[in-house]
């Protein structure tokens, strides 16, 4: 039944709207005027409290010679495509180990895996912070036990990079491990033993039948996580506080820090639109590859 | 042949062990540590369990740190935020399926477009929306602005299109108007979604951090979150670690006893539709 057509259209027009309008409100209020006043903002010298003057594209002149913010840009760019893959890779193997409920130990583990996805980032920056510490941390004692020189994880950009990817598959990968053992279970399983009646290894069975059954996931969780950390933000601020210098410093903190710390607020929503455009354009090919693939279904 | 399936499947088992294992170790080795006095924190050589086990940093959190204000300041945002979250959800959501016209598509048009610009990327200019309305360190600055939720009504609107349009029709044959049929027939028959979305709700409010550091400034009315963050700030030669790790457990309690009763549903729901925080 569709209202549209109905006698008293009107009344049900009025009702729909009325179920609507506590998120229509939210909606402009939290979200439209937000976003409008961001664009305006990135076009002044605005600093937070008095000066608003019209300056074009200063801003924008300004971020694209800003070495900062390129390097800033980069170590996202870096983060994301060293995190991103890793975590792919990780949570679809996670799903193959742990997807059969009749290993003994997979309902537990997969419980032990999901639940570090639960905690705040902060929780899971002071977790790993306390685990990386550099003077008695768990890690280096590890290390220092086998004979190895302890690392000063927080003082060299390489390893204080390595500290945010691992805390971030860490953290992030339970989620998507569940999204790909329930793609797994949907898989009928007649197509498995058909694969092993003519010899198919397990490689082999992977390759044909579950990887192209999982695509579809695939594609959702891989954009899902490419958006997701262009927003890290309050993990590594706990982890390495964005050092050592900018080097783990990502976008989110650079925004923050403009804006909020220096008061540069028309050059922080300069960031911001570079940054929107950014994700606009990785949720348009989300949306080209998903069309792409809906037509070969 | 039997034999050797019983074999593989136990080299499974340890396998799968050995990751429950890795996964579990940063939180174990953090609830432990956290009942070491500092003494054994800062002494090699390290033990997995306390040689000495000690209250002290819980006491800190409690006494000093004042934890429990700040635990209340975050029971109170989250628990009134899903309130609404919930309620508007679930109305919103029920429009988005049950009725038809050109601007309700608009509509989920435009909440799908928040995905794209959320509200980190915009602080500024939602620090300025805050401040205009007067909430500026208020906690209702992390509850107004975060009660509409996309994935929420994204939820509910799923559920109710799976509900049969007959269900509907036969009560407004009966004369019900749509004010009634939503709040006697439609709301009660989505518990589950209810139960679910609360769950999940609760959760993002509780680990919130943006909406609290961009509107909270007296330290009273900061919650949990934020409260960590002032402690783990700090630079490593006046950071209080027994402090942090003992703050830092209490405050996971509550995310921990809602998962061990509700785990079940939380991950079945994360596995059919991929609810992320």
């Amino acid at each position: 039944m569709k209202s549209k057509s109905k006698p008293g259209a009107s009344r049900y027009r009025m009702w729909s709207f009325l179920f609507c309008a506590p998120n229509i409100i939210l909606f402009i209020v939290f979200f439209l005027i937000p976003a409008v006043i961001g664009v305006w903002y990135s076009f002044t010298n605005y600093n937070g409290l008095s000066r608003l003057d019209f300056i074009g594209l200063q801003n924008y002149d300004r971020l694209f010679h800003d070495v900062e913010f390129y390097s800033v840009l980069l170590n996202t760019i870096k983060y994301t495509v060293v995190s991103v893959p890793l975590c792919y890779v990780v949570s679809l193997g996670l799903a193959l180990l742990l997807a059969n409920d009749r290993i003994r130990g997979n309902a537990i583990t997969r419980i032990l895996v999901y639940w570090p996805t639960l905690l705040s980032s902060i929780m899971v920056g002071v977790t790993w912070k306390w685990l990386f510490s550099e003077s008695y941390g768990f890690i280096n004692y590890v290390l220092t036990v086998y004979g190895i020189e302890p690392v000063r994880w927080f003082s060299n950009p390489t390893s204080a990079f390595i500290t945010t990817i691992v805390a971030s598959a860490w953290s992030g990968c339970g989620v998507n491990m569940l999204i790909f053992i329930g793609g797994i279970k949907q898989v009928p399983q007649d197509l498995y033993e058909a694969a092993r009646i003519d010899g198919a290894t397990w490689w082999q069975q992977f390759k044909v039948i579950t990887f192209p059954a999982l695509k579809p996931l695939s594609f959702m969780v891989i954009l899902l996580e490419i958006v997701g950390s262009f927003k890290v933000f309050a993990m590594p601020l706990t982890l390495t506080n964005g050092g050592p210098g900018t080097a783990t410093t990502y976008m989110i903190q650079y925004i923050y820090k403009t804006g909020f710390e220096r008061l540069d607020v028309g050059y922080s929503s300069a960031v911001s639109m570079v940054m929107f455009v950014i994700l606009l354009l990785v949720s348009y090919l989300q949306t080209r590859i998903n069309a792409k693939h809906e037509e070969e279904y | 042949m039997i034999r050797k399936n019983t074999l593989k499947s136990a080299g499974k088992s340890v396998v799968s062990i050995l990751f429950a294992i890795i996964w579990a170790f940063p939180c174990v080795w953090m609830i432990l540590s956290s009942f070491k006095p500092t003494s054994e924190l800062f002494s090699y050589p390290l033990h997995l369990f306390p040689q000495e086990w000690t209250m002290l940093n819980f006491h800190k959190a409690l006494q000093e740190f004042d934890i429990l204000q700040y635990m209340g300041n975050s029971v109170f945002v989250a628990i009134v935020a899903t309130i609404f979250t919930v309620l508007f959800s679930c109305m919103c959501g029920f429009a988005l399926a049950k009725y038809d016209s050109k601007w309700l598509s608009f509509f989920f048009l435009c909440l799908l477009s928040t995905t794209m610009l959320p509200t980190e990327i915009i602080m500024s200019p939602s620090f300025e929306v805050i401040r205009a309305l007067g909430m500026y360190d208020s906690l209702w600055a992390c509850i107004v602005p975060a009660i509409g939720s996309m994935t929420g009504i994204f939820l509910m609107r799923q559920f109710f299109v799976s509900v049969p349009n007959d269900f509907l029709e036969a009560a407004r044959i009966d004369g019900a108007d749509e004010g009634v049929i939503f709040f006697r027939i439609m709301f009660p028959i989505c518990m589950s979604q209810v139960a679910i979305l609360s769950i999940f709700s609760f959760r993002w409010r509780w680990n919130d951090y943006i909406w609290p550091l961009i509107s909270l400034y007296t330290k009273e009315k900061y919650t949990l979150q934020l409260a960590l963050r002032s402690i783990s700030a700090m630079d490593s030669i006046s950071l209080d670690w027994g402090l942090l790790l003992g703050a830092s457990v209490l405050t996971m309690i509550p995310v921990l006893v809602i998962f061990v009763i509700f785990n079940k549903q939380i991950m079945s729901s994360s596995m059919s539709s991929g609810i992320k925080g």
